[in-house]
């Protein structure tokens, strides 16, 4: 399990091609990444993510190793950006490796929706003239209860 | 007790984190206490719902007793991801 929380940028395929060749005996890795939408004026200048240092790594850690018990998994890597980020930029990865596809897929989503609502993590949307917490969403909250049997929140 | 603050919290107390000389024995009877204490703590508190609470860096509710709790901070709904 390889959790990182860092401000600088990350190369996606330097790190999906990494984390792709250390596995052995695994037949499935799936990839999301979390870039910077533009808001909808089309006018924003940067993201600010604000986190929880200490609290960050291990709410990831405690959701990674949910995961981990959940589906049959070599591997999880997971890399959150905070600080300011322009529209476009990448925030975050993920990668999982199973034996099998459907065990990387799910257990990707689920650390998704998870991230999502339960890792502190706030963003700003920031504009020449205005800034803006993003509100969470009752679909974000919506989104774990179809993985509530058993999970701790 | 370390109290932290994050997002639009942080903001309306005006700091990041403050050392609270407290005898709460509850998440909840702090809250009121610094409620009470200035204006820019009540408009922070100001609507529970939309606030959560992590005690010593594990999510938490507004019931959790602070009895040998070391940090408690207090933030909106998070939005990771």
């Amino acid at each position: 399990m390889d959790i990182r929380v860092q401000d600088a940028p990350f190369d996606l395929g330097a790190e999906s091609g990494v984390f792709a060749a250390r596995q052995s005996g695994m037949g499935a890795v799936v990839t999301f990444t979390g870039i910077v939408r533009d808001n909808a004026a089309g006018d924003l200048s940067e993201m600010m993510i604000e986190h929880y240092p200490g609290m960050t790594e291990k709410a990831i850690g405690d959701i990674a190793t949910e995961a981990s018990n959940r589906w049959n998994l070599g591997d999880i890597l997971i890399i959150h950006r905070y600080g300011a980020l322009a529209p476009q930029e990448m925030i975050m990865m993920v990668a999982t490796s199973a034996p099998h596809r459907s065990d990387a897929f799910e257990a990707a989503e689920f650390l998704m929706d998870f991230l999502k609502s339960r890792a502190p993590f706030w963003k700003k949307e920031v504009t020449r003239d205005s800034a803006r917490w993003v509100e969470a969403k009752d679909e974000d909250e919506d989104a774990l209860s179809r993985w509530r049997s058993g999970v701790a929140d | 007790m370390n109290v932290m603050y994050f997002a639009w919290v942080r903001e309306r107390v005006g700091r990041p984190s403050e050392e609270v000389e407290t005898a709460a024995t509850t998440v909840r009877e702090l809250v009121d206490e610094l409620t009470a204490r200035e204006p820019r703590y009540a408009a922070a508190f100001a609507d529970p719902t939309a606030l959560r609470v992590a005690v010593d860096q594990q999510l938490s509710d507004f019931d959790a007793p602070l009895e040998n709790v070391r940090e408690v901070a207090f933030f909106p709904p998070m939005t990771g991801g």
